[in-house]
């Protein structure tokens, strides 16, 4: 019997898990290491962060499940890796640290034949000074990243509109929180649902609502934009997204790095190096995202942590991190099977790999400071990393070390985003957005990078009701529910 | 003598930060929401979804 370790029970871990449960059988272990209770459907943290649902509503107990999957499950965090084993053992193992209420701090070994790391991002508030500490989020600002930090949001928001219902001005900022931020759609939609919540509670007219993001353009989402197919036309989302806060006077700040966050103010500064301040009275900032800082030993207890991992901390895979000019970045630099170059038993799925470079074009402030997305993995992207890690491990346990590898390029999958704006099924509404390849390829597709009969984009309550059905879904699948293989990533 | 002719949804390009870019008029809005249009776009979304995804895996 063979061992298979998945560290992070979120959206790759999970698929990668169960999944990797369901075709090995008995006949081999698998163990989900996550320090998490619940888990959790966080696109929809974006309803709580406006007060349309509840944190139980978007998360359900692990424990159950993986019960029913016979997969063992550790509440606690992944600290260290030893893909050499020690010098008493040649068994690789994980060095644990359990975060169950019984045996918080205590530590322990996991050996293992097979890793998948899925510990996806460490929320990295503490980059940007006033923003939070470490992985921590601070007192002037809120988030929506955790539905814990999304309960906060909405009681927050609750507050802020009282206060306008009481004539009392407010200002909304909401965006990304460092210039080297992902996720930008995650702020996208939230700013879109506040804007749509304060018009139904008639105090539209006493917000100032604001956009700042270190995106160049307005709809560049990490992906460098896109061209998408909208009534008949081929148009930048750029003109697509400036359309929708024009229609809302919503204003914005572009190409903007947050460089301090006080108490009712940031400070940023611009790509053309000028530096400016703005005020809020609530505002999301979007923390940048960094790997969970795992470290990796060899045999003999040195630190190959540089070895094992990027200086971002997301573990390298089969990608071509040469370092090369954005002019000569390619769709093939993407990795295939997310497979550790060094340790070959070790794999990483969802937001843990370490991509080989960003997406967008990279830029610099004229005083060197790095102003660009960072690129987006989204869900369905980690869940389809996710499976195609647990059929590849599957193989190698049950066909032997040669086996085939399964393959999943981001720049051959796509991805569809569903950004809405309110949650009722007849006013709220919502653009939907599909994109193919999510890593363009100009090789391919000559004109924009991508196949424009797959990138398209429109908005209305199709969109909204597409979103509804997707969080019923999803949590369905994540609950192993009769049928959830049938759902795609 | 010429009336004057406000069109509410046009007013925002006044805005110089919204004045390049494009902004629906009452048709395109109605039909955002206007169930029977919304129903056959959410099959057609559906379908090129679910090509996405399949060409995805
Ligand atoms: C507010 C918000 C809205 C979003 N909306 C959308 C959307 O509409 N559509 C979309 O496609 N994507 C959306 N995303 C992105 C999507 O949530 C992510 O792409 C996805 O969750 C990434 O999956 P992952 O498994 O890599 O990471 P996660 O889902 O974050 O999972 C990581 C897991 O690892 C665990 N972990 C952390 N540290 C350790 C450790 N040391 N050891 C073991 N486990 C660890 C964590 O607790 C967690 O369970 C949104 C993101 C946010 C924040």
């Amino acid at each position: 019997m063979a061992r298979l370790v998945v560290l992070g029970g979120g959206v790759a871990g999970h698929t990668t898990a169960t999944f990797a449960a369901k075709w090995l059988g008995s006949e081999h272990e698998v163990v989900v290491v996550t320090p998490n209770a619940k888990w959790n459907w966080i696109p929809s943290n974006i309803w709580v962060g406006v007060g349309q649902m509840t944190k139980e509503e978007v998360t359900f107990d692990l424990a159950p499940v993986y019960a029913k999957a016979g997969i063992n499950y550790y509440q606690a965090k992944a600290v260290s890796l030893n893909p050499e084993g020690s010098e008493s053992s040649d068994r690789p193992f994980v060095t644990i640290e359990y975060t169950s209420a019984d045996k918080a701090g205590q530590s322990e070994n996991i050996e293992y034949d097979y890793i998948v790391n899925a510990t996806g991002p460490k929320l990295n508030f503490g980059a940007t000074p006033g923003l939070g500490e470490g992985s921590n989020l601070g007192e002037h600002t809120v988030s929506v990243c955790t539905a814990d930090h999304a309960v906060h949001a909405s009681e927050k928001f609750a507050e802020a509109i009282e206060k306008m219902k009481s004539g009392t001005r407010q200002k909304f900022l909401i965006g990304t929180g460092h210039g080297m931020c992902t996720c930008q759609g995650a702020a996208f939609e939230y700013i879109f649902n506040i804007e749509h919540e304060l018009r139904k509670a008639g105090v539209r007219d006493m917000a100032d609502i604001k956009w700042i993001s270190n995106e160049s353009f307005l709809g560049d989402f990490g992906m460098g934009g896109l061209h998408m197919k909208v009534g008949g036309y081929v148009v930048s989302s750029k003109l697509f997204a400036e359309s929708l806060f024009a229609e809302r006077s919503i204003d914005w700040l572009i190409g903007a790095h947050t460089s301090k966050v006080e108490a009712g103010k940031v400070e940023y500064e611009l790509l053309d190096g000028s530096t400016g301040e703005e005020e809020f009275d609530f505002s999301m900032l979007i923390p940048p995202f960094a790997g969970v800082g795992l470290k990796a030993y060899d045999k003999a207890g040195e630190d190959i942590t540089d070895t094992v991992f990027a200086p971002n901390g997301f573990m390298k895979v089969d990608a071509d991190y040469t370092p090369k000019p954005y002019a000569e970045w390619k769709a093939s630099d993407w990795p295939r099977t997310y497979q550790n170059p060094t340790y070959k038993n070790m794999f990483a799925a969802g937001i843990a790999f370490a991509p080989p470079h960003i997406i967008s074009k990279p830029m610099k402030s004229p005083n060197g400071t790095p102003i660009n997305p960072t690129p987006p993995r989204t869900g369905m992207p980690s869940g389809i990393i996710g499976k195609a890690v647990a059929h590849s491990v599957s193989d190698l346990m049950t066909k032997g070390e040669n086996a085939h590898l399964h393959e999943a390029s981001m720049a051959e999958m796509g991805a569809a985003c569903v950004a809405s704006a309110g949650k009722g099924i007849f006013d709220g509404t919502a653009a939907a957005m599909t994109v193919y390849p999510v890593v363009p390829d100009f090789e391919k597709y000559p004109g924009t990078g991508r196949d424009t009969d797959y990138t398209f984009g429109e908005i209305g309550l199709a969109g909204h009701w597409i979103k509804h059905i997707l969080h019923h879904l999803f949590i369905y699948k994540a609950k192993l529910n009769p049928g959830w293989t049938l759902i795609p990533e | 003598m010429s009336e004057n002719k406000l069109v509410e949804e046009e007013l925002n390009f006044q805005k110089e930060q919204f004045s390049l870019t494009m902004i629906p008029g009452k048709f395109a809005r109605a039909m955002r929401t206007c169930v029977i249009w919304q129903f056959i776009r959410f099959l057609i979304i559906n379908i090129k979804m679910i090509v996405v995804v399949s060409k995805s895996h």
